[in-house]
């Protein structure tokens, strides 16, 4: 600026430029003040619900304007507005604007580490209470599920969304081609790997530059190896749970299965997110990816034909001398609805709540192809777009002994984004085992 | 040189455009500067000076900003992964120079020639640049993919590949660019140089190191300084080809920002960071004015 001013005839003094400067950055703030002030006006009116803008997302549409139409809407003064918040930068926006005077009153989440900030502000309604009194509530969904929302024995949380347990999917015509059956021990998934290299064919997709792939091996490993009770330290803020072998252990089997080429080359190159690894499984250039559910509609969406005929799967292989259970489940339980604190109109959130347990609530995500975490699901199942899947995930979820929320979502955001870093670094070979144990044992 | 003394120094004096009034009353009040400035203080400075006030404080986003004095810049001293960054950040400028430098000069100095074909050919590599760089960064990672992509390798997983796609991405883009400040340049130049270099017997490769090189030097400080505090700020390509990777070995500076704030949340050592991207970036275009000697804005032809 100096030098473009100075030049002419004329020149603007610096105290001048810095005096303009001050003005406005003075107006800015009291104006940033004056409006920070009031939220939320109390008893009645439209309330604001964020929600994940995906696919999934018209099922809630679809609720929010039963719910508008109904009785229970009338009887709290309110509507429900939904906003659509597109893509992966969700956390980030929802952040922004729980900062923010013009906060969200009803907002999805993952549960647990994902919202510790907002109940550490006391941004979130305690529904504890609430779901206890109310036996729709209470025996609406399934009770894994429901606590596994909650934090340190509150719940914050009403499920909202399909169970999403990490299931190992297969290509059923290339076992039956190359004479292989889905693995139940680790020694029998090292004997198909062998096999399949054999072929020439890449024995497991993954998609690496998203990085939670790579997680979700270390999550099912770490729970077959030294059972679930080793995250579940690690989870309550003890980061010296990080120093527990089952994690050196699973770190060292990772680094076995990725220089004996398990994931092929390039994996790190390769993206979920935009179709890369759904594809190399899709053509049968790999044979298993160890994936969330969804990966049955991604295929069902993108290539329909191997989601129809090709597409089998199971639960993660047992690991031989390990403490975990082979029932043993990780993953997303679900989506939550949470309650900001500072909504205008609580009555018409819980009751907009509420609707989640309902039927016709369970049967809309059913035929969007997900797996309802309420208790009625299990009857409802047949009208599932592939009854056979659904009821294998739901029978996976309710049978299981512990359900282990994915690492990411578990813990605070400060230390997912650098735990995320270190398990790439990991999978590209940057760390070893032990400096990737030391590393993580750092985070805090 | 003497013979084109007179015809140079008789069409542009003093460095003025000759259709200027012949007082110095062509600059208007200060009041018009108002509305640019005002723009500013809202934009830049505003948010500059709050984002400094913030490096002092420890804030998640939810509530207000804990003061916590000079905590955030002590971390800022003391982590490994600023020092990585800083070494990546500068390594991405220089290659970056480097690569962008040699190609849009010659480019430019190739498309500074009158002949149609050229008027043509740099009008076509002008089209890069109009296209945002995500579109841009997009394209490049679907044409990496080591699957279903034009090269199939591991490109972006490996440090190297996915370092040298980074810097031909932002090369892909702002080439076109500088490629355009040269050759304006190089048009600047007079062309009864060439012909006293040609009585003179000097032959092209000649002419094109004592004379175009030269004469392009102010141009060349202008694209410098343009390249180097651009490089600084790459982000969309960083962001959407390697996100920091492989592990954290492209996360350059304004990367590393971003993850502090908008992934883990921790705006108050964002900010600290962002200050000291501030800081750098500025006293490094300041740095290279002065050694440029741009600064001084001395004319090209003088004693023509």
């Amino acid at each position: 600026m100096e030098s473009t001013t100075s030049n002419g005839g004329r020149t603007f003094s610096r105290r001048w430029v810095l005096g303009a400067g001050a003005t406005t950055v003075l107006t800015a703030g009291l104006s940033a003040c004056g409006s920070s002030g009031g939220t939320g006006s109390g008893g009645g009116g439209t309330i604001t619900a964020f929600v994940y803008g995906d696919d999934a997302v018209k099922v809630q549409v679809k609720a929010v304007s039963r719910f508008n139409a109904s009785a229970a809407a009338k009887k709290a003064k309110g509507k429900v507005k939904i906003e659509k918040v597109p893509g992966a930068e969700y956390p980030a926006k929802l952040r922004t604007a729980m900062g923010s005077p013009n906060a969200p009153d009803v907002f999805f989440n993952w549960g647990g580490g994902s919202i510790k900030a907002y109940k550490d502000a006391d941004q979130l309604v305690d529904l504890t209470d609430t779901i206890t009194s109310d036996p729709v509530l209470k025996d609406g969904f399934l009770p894994a599920v429901l606590a596994a929302g909650g934090l340190s024995g509150h719940n914050y949380g009403i499920p909202m969304r399909g169970m999403q347990p990490v299931i190992l999917f297969y290509n059923k015509t290339l076992f039956a081609e190359h004479k292989l059956t889905p693995p139940t021990t680790w020694a029998q998934l090292l004997d198909i790997n062998a096999k399949l290299k054999k072929a020439k064919i890449t024995p497991f997709a993954l998609g690496g530059a998203d990085i939670w792939p790579e997680l979700m091996w270390l999550e099912y490993l770490v729970d077959r190896i030294g059972g679930p009770k080793v995250f579940d330290r690690i989870k309550n803020g003890d980061a010296s749970g990080w120093g527990d072998p089952a994690v050196l252990k699973a770190a060292e089997t990772v680094k076995q299965l990725i220089d004996d080429g398990a994931f092929g080359k390039g994996y790190s190159s390769v993206a979920y997110t935009n179709g890369g690894a759904p594809a190399v499984f899709a053509k049968g250039k790999a044979a298993m990816h160890l994936m969330g559910s969804w990966e049955y509609s991604t295929q069902l969406g993108k290539f329909p034909d191997f989601a129809k005929k090709d597409l089998g799967w199971c639960a993660f292989p047992s690991f031989d001398g390990g403490a975990g259970d082979i029932r043993n489940v990780v993953g997303n339980p679900t989506n939550y609805w949470s309650i900001n604190a500072r909504t205008s109109n609580k009555d018409a959130a819980l009751a907009f709540l509420r609707d989640c347990a309902s039927e016709q609530y369970a049967k809309d995500l059913i035929a969007n192809g997900d797996i309802p975490a309420t208790a009625n699901a299990e009857k409802l199942l047949d009208a599932s777009p592939n009854p056979e899947f659904a009821k294998f995930q739901y029978e996976m979820v309710q049978q299981a002994p512990a359900f282990t929320l994915s690492w990411d979502q578990a813990v605070d955001p400060n230390v997912s984004t650098p735990m995320l870093t270190e398990i790439n670094k990991l999978f590209v070979g940057k760390s070893s085992p032990s400096q990737f144990v030391s590393a993580l044992k750092g985070l805090k | 040189m003497s013979t084109t003394a007179v015809k140079g120094g008789s069409r542009t004096g003093a460095g003025r455009p000759p259709g200027g009034s012949p007082v110095r009353a062509g600059r208007p009040h200060a009041a018009w500067a108002l509305p640019g400035v005002l723009f500013f203080a809202f934009f830049a400075i505003a948010p500059m000076a709050l984002a400094f006030y913030l490096s002092f404080t420890k804030w998640n986003g939810l509530g207000d900003p804990q003061p916590v004095g000079l905590a955030n810049w002590q971390k800022l001293l003391s982590d490994d992964r600023l020092t990585q960054s800083l070494t990546v950040t500068v390594l991405l400028t220089v290659v970056s120079w480097a690569f962008q430098t040699v190609v849009s000069l010659l480019l430019g100095v190739w498309a500074a020639g009158r002949q149609k074909n050229r008027a043509i050919l740099s009008a076509i590599f002008f089209v890069p640049f109009l296209l945002s760089s995500t579109a841009i960064s997009l394209l490049f990672y679907a044409l990496l993919d080591p699957n279903f992509g034009i090269i199939r390798g591991d490109t972006l997983g490996s440090t190297n590949g996915a370092f040298l796609a980074i810097v031909f991405v932002g090369g892909w883009q702002f080439i076109p660019f500088h490629t355009l400040i040269y050759q304006g340049g190089a048009r600047q130049i007079p062309e009864v140089l060439y012909q006293a270099a040609a009585i003179d017997g000097a032959g092209r490769l000649r002419q094109f190191f004592s004379i175009t090189l030269p004469q392009l030097r102010n141009t060349a400080a202008t694209s410098s300084v343009l390249m180097v505090v651009g490089s600084l700020t790459y982000f969309e390509t960083v962001l959407i080809l390697t996100q920091g990777g492989p592990g954290t070995d492209t996360a350059i500076l304004p990367y590393l920002m971003y993850e502090a704030g908008f992934k883990s949340y921790d705006f108050g050592y964002a900010s600290a960071i962002a200050s000291f991207l501030v800081v750098v970036a500025t006293a490094l275009s300041l740095l290279m004015v002065k050694l440029s000697g741009f600064g001084a804005m001395r004319s090209t032809r003088e004693g023509m």
